[in-house]
Parts: C-alpha cells; structure tokens; sequence
C-alpha cells in the first residue's frame, strides 16, 4: 500500500515540476516584456519616459553617474566578493552592457568629487582617485579616510554626501527605535539622556582628504537625528539637507495612546535643513504632520498631544506621512525637465513595514518643489509603479524598492533598486 | 489528459499524505487558534506581518524556520528573552532586534506560539501552559 502511494505521489511530483517549469518559462518572458515596454513598467508624468539601464545587480543602494556617463552602484551585499559596480553603457543604446566590480565592503553611500570616487562600508569610508581617463586609478587601493563608526546592525547605513569646502558628511544612524533602555520592547523607558547620541543619530563630518579619522577627528555637525539614509549637499542654497525615517511602533508600544490607524500615519518622514549644532529631537521627541508639532514621545511622558520640551528642537522644512522610509534625496540641477523641477526634490521612498496591519505605502519617488532652499508647494509621486500591483503594495511585497537617486551628465535622473537590483533612467522628452 | 491524470495523483497521493499526518499530529481546537491570532495582531503582527513573512532585512519570516517548528523550548526561550545580534536565515541577514516579551502570560505565550506553528504553512505540535511554565521557571 505504501509503495502504491509513493508512486501515484512521485507522478504527481513529476508532473507538477513540469508544469511548473512551462509556467516559470512564460513568467519570465513576460516580466522581460513588461520592462522593456512602455517606461519599463514605470508610471511617469506627461513626457518622460524611463528605460532600464542594468537589472538583477543585488542589493544596490545609493547611486552616482560620472561625468563621462559611468555608473557606479554601492551593494549592500557582496556580489561574488566585490562591493561597488561600475556601469559602462559603450555603445550608446542606454543599457548598460559593460559591468565591472571592485571594493570588497558592502555598503550604502557612493559620492563623486573633485577626481575622487567615495564609498562607504557600514562603518567607514573610503576613497578612489579618478585617473586622467576619469576612471578608478587603483581599484585595489582605496584610501582608508574614516573608519570605526558604530555599526550594530541596525541603522548602520552610512550615507555619505560632500560639501565644497573639502567636507565629507556621514549619516551615522541611532541603532536603536527610540533610545529605550531594552529596545523596541514594551514598558522599557526611554533613556535619559540617551548615550547613542554619542555615537550615533546623528549626521557627522570629517576632511574628505584625511586618512585614517574616527570620532575623536570628526565634528558631529548635528544630532538628534534617528536615521538619515537620503543625506545631499543642495549646491544652490550650500547647505546640507537630510531626509529622517521617523520612528516606529507608537501602537504596539502604546496601544491606548494610539490606534492602529494613526501608527500607520505617525510620525512624520522629516524633511531637515541641517545647520552646525542641529538638534532634531531624537529620541525624546517626534513630528506630528496632522497637529504640526514636535511632541513628546511616549517613552518620554509623552501622551500623543503635549510638547513638552520639544518646542524647544529644530523643526523640519517639511513633512511626509509615517514610514515611507526616504532612501535617498536628489536635487535637480539640470536643464533638461521642465522648469519647475530646477532646483527641486527628488526623494526616493523605499516603502513601509510597520503601517500593518494597514496597508503599506511607498515604494515611489516623489518630487517636492522648492525656492530659494525651501519647499514651495506640495509634495507629488513623480515615478511609480515600483511596487507591483496595489496589493503588492498593501502587502508589502513590493517587485522594486527604490533606495538610491543620481542626476545624469545628460539631465536625466538614474532610480536604483536593492531589491531586484535595478537601475531605471529616467528622461524627459517633452509632450 | 496528462494534465488530469497528474492532478489525479496528486489529489490521491495528499490524502493518502493527510492522513498519515493526521494520525501523527493532532490539529490545536480553532478556540486556541482563534486566541493565537489574536495575541499575534497584538505582539507579533507589527514586525512579522499578517502572513508571517517578516520584512526583508529586518524582521524574519515565521515560515518553517528552525525556531519557529523546530523544539518548543528554544521558541518560548527566543519570544520571551528576544534576540539582540543579528540572525541569518538561509541567504538573508536580518538586522533589527527581537523584543523580548517576558510581560506575556504564559496562556498568551502558549496560545501565539500554538498558532504560530499552525499557521503560514507550518505545521508542529501545539505550546502548552506548561512548556511555557518550564521555560520561564529556568530563564529566572
Ligand atoms: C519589534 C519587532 C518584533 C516583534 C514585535 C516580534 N518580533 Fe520576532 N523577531 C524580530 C526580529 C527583528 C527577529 C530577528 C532578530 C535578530 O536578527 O536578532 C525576530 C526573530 C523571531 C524568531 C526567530 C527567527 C525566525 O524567524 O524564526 C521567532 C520565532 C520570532 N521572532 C517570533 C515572534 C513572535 C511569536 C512574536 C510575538 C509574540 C514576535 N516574534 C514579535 C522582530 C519582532
């Protein structure tokens, strides 16, 4: 009897293998034609369009394009041992058909300036001199220029971003929710004051031509900052500016001060002009985008209304709703888009975990209109379509996260993804 | 035809597989489910996710993991003292802590863990108070 039911079985397993099979062959054709139709499955305004430049390159996070048009892409995860890609498209049809690997880190943070190359592991950064071809002189050899930043998991995404004072600036993020003294845990205190401060949350900055700094050689420019990931230095106002993923779980940790409606909404994804000597408040306090205010937070004797000492912080330029999860912030410096994208945002959502049990939202990027180095308008989806379907979105199961933005030589803008590993281009070419 | 054929066999060899299980393994009453489901929306949901699957690199996915079906006294240990170093699941790192949850009642320990390992496709025996009790009585 037994051997009578492995058999039937067996032939059931081969036959389902080979269904499966025929269905995983048609799956993938279709997914090749979805992307190389219209805007590679991207949804854009009125007269772009969009092209996928490289696919299935793993976890790529932050992004830069060289004056020459080369792509460098920093992994989060190695790729047969090497940390940052270098993308070559040479015969001028938009894919990038030349791939070439170095570094052997991964990371988030990837920065051109002034003939050199940085990239960041999670706990330091490094630098490439560009050579007369403007290529990476010595692939093997970077200059070891910060090390030994904190680096315990969680947050430790060192976004990276250049001023033209021969400043590097570093997001170093608080590994921790809200600085509780066992974290994300239910009843555990806030910390006060909160050590990680020290170290961390906060957005620090180092000579980008110095071997060898830490701590004791760098300037933590400001703090109170949970996580950076998408830092910039905006060239037109010449400040720095930094996207903030707000904090996590107001529900789950305090489900009588707050519904599980207004956990998916709060807190607000803070938009930062970041100034020497910031304070943003992390951990003691968090923006409310619906009552316009620096709160308190409940590890903190807040209650979802008083300000406490918060009043007393630097406020954001602007805010967007809870757990979007900015990955990266671009601002437009080309000619090549209309004219009310100059100088404007562009800010790259990698999408939310923690609005369940409510839909999840993001997985797009955004443009934010500015003037004279402030916000001017509202915020709009610029590029969408990422996520899938909208239950993919809801679920969370997003096909692509974007996660890193680049402004092309051309006046195109370059989206990458960590989750397929793709890179989009993305052009106008008018109505 | 071959197509009906397979399905045939593959109908008629998961009943034959059910009910080898079924004698093995008895299924935990929908009263405890129904409690589990509920302790999970409440502690586990946020991060786990409504169907178990975590949320890539930071929460793991309750799916047939080795904690989650494999012996009950590591799942009361890893749900009530929490992880805090970074855990590995096949290819994917997964970086955010694990709370520890030592506040649950050992009803609602036993009730989640329950309907844990009968959910998302798993399939292991049901927590009871009393491996709950044991568990906590050696983490003091
Ligand atoms: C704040 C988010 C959070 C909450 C709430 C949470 N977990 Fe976890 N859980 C995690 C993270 C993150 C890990 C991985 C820890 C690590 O990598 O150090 C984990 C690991 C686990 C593991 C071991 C790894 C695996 O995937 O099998 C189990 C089992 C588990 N959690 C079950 C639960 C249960 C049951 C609950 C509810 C009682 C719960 N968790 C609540 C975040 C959470």
């Amino acid at each position: 009897m037994k051997r009578i039911t492995q058999n039937i079985l067996a032939a059931g397993i081969v036959c389902m293998i080979a269904l499966q099979a025929c269905a995983g062959d048609t799956a993938q054709v279709k997914n090749k034609t979805t992307l190389q139709g219209d805007n590679a499955g991207l949804k854009l305004p009125d007269g772009f369009d969009a092209i996928v430049v490289a696919e299935n390159l793993g976890r790529a996070r932050h992004i830069v394009v060289n004056s020459n048009g080369d792509i460098y892409v920093k992994l989060e995860r190695l790729k047969d041992g090497k940390g940052i890609l270098r993308l070559r498209d040479a015969d001028g049809d938009g894919k990038a058909e030349q791939i070439t690997a170095f570094g052997n880190y991964p990371g988030t943070g990837i920065a051109i300036k002034n003939g050199y190359l940085y990239a960041s592991s999670n706990s330091g950064i490094y630098r490439y001199k560009l050579n007369e071809k403007n290529e990476v002189a010595n692939v093997d050899k970077p200059e070891n220029i910060v090390k030994d930043l904190a680096d315990h998991g969680e947050h430790n995404a060192k976004s990276i971003t250049l001023d033209n004072a021969g400043n590097i600036y570093v997001n170093i993020g608080a590994f921790s929710n809200a600085c509780q003294v066992q974290n994300r845990t239910k009843g555990s205190p806030g910390q006060d004051p909160c050590p990680i401060l020290d170290v961390a949350g906060g957005i620090w900055q180092f000579k980008a031509d110095q071997l060898n700094q830490s701590y004791p050689q760098g300037v933590r420019y400001c703090t109170g900052i949970r996580n950076t990931v998408g830092i910039t230095w905006n060239e037109q106002a010449n400040e720095l500016y930094a996207m903030q993923h707000g904090r996590d779980d107001l529900h789950r940790l305090f489900d009588s001060l707050y519904t599980e409606q207004q956990n998916a909404e709060l807190p607000a994804e803070e938009m930062f002009l970041v100034k020497k000597g910031s304070n943003f408040g992390w951990p003691y306090c968090y923006y409310d985008q619906i009552q316009h205010k620096k709160l308190l937070g409940p590890e903190y004797g807040g209650n979802g209304k008083d300000e406490g000492r918060c009043a007393g912080f630097d406020k954001p330029i602007y805010a967007f709703p809870g757990h979007l999860a900015p990955n990266a912030l671009l601002f437009y410096t080309g000619n090549k888009f209309p004219e009310k994208y100059k100088n404007g945002a562009f800010i790259a959502f990698h999408g939310s975990w923690n609005r369940a049990p409510e839909p999840q939202a993001g997985y797009f990027v955004v443009f934010l209109p500015f003037k004279n180095g402030l916000p001017d308008g509202t915020w709009e989806v610029f590029a969408d379509g990422f996520a899938g379907s909208e239950q993919d979105r809801a679920s969370g199961k997003a096909k692509y996260r974007p996660c890193g933005l680049a402004q092309g030589p051309d006046g195109s803008i370059y989206v990458s993804d960590d989750n397929a590993g793709n890179i989009w281009k993305i052009s106008y070419k008018g109505k | 035809m071959i197509n009906r054929i397979c399905f045939l066999s593959i109908l008629l060899g998961l009943f034959f597989v059910s009910i080898s299980a079924g004698l093995q393994q008895k299924k935990p009453s929908p009263v405890v489910m129904e409690r589990g489901k509920k302790v999970y929306e409440k502690e586990c949901l946020g991060c786990h996710q409504a169907d178990g699957a975590g949320t890539p690199r930071m929460n793991p996915p309750l799916i047939k993991t080795k904690w989650v079906i494999g012996p009950k006294e590591q799942l009361i240990k890893v749900v009530m003292k929490g992880i805090t170093d970074p855990l590995t699941i096949g290819d994917d790192e997964y970086y955010n802590p694990m709370p520890a949850h030592t506040y649950m009642t050992d009803q609602d320990i036993s009730d989640v863990l329950t309907y844990v390992r009968n959910s998302f496709g798993n399939k292991a025996s049901a927590v009871t108070v009393n491996d709950v009790k044991a568990v906590r009585a050696k983490l003091k």
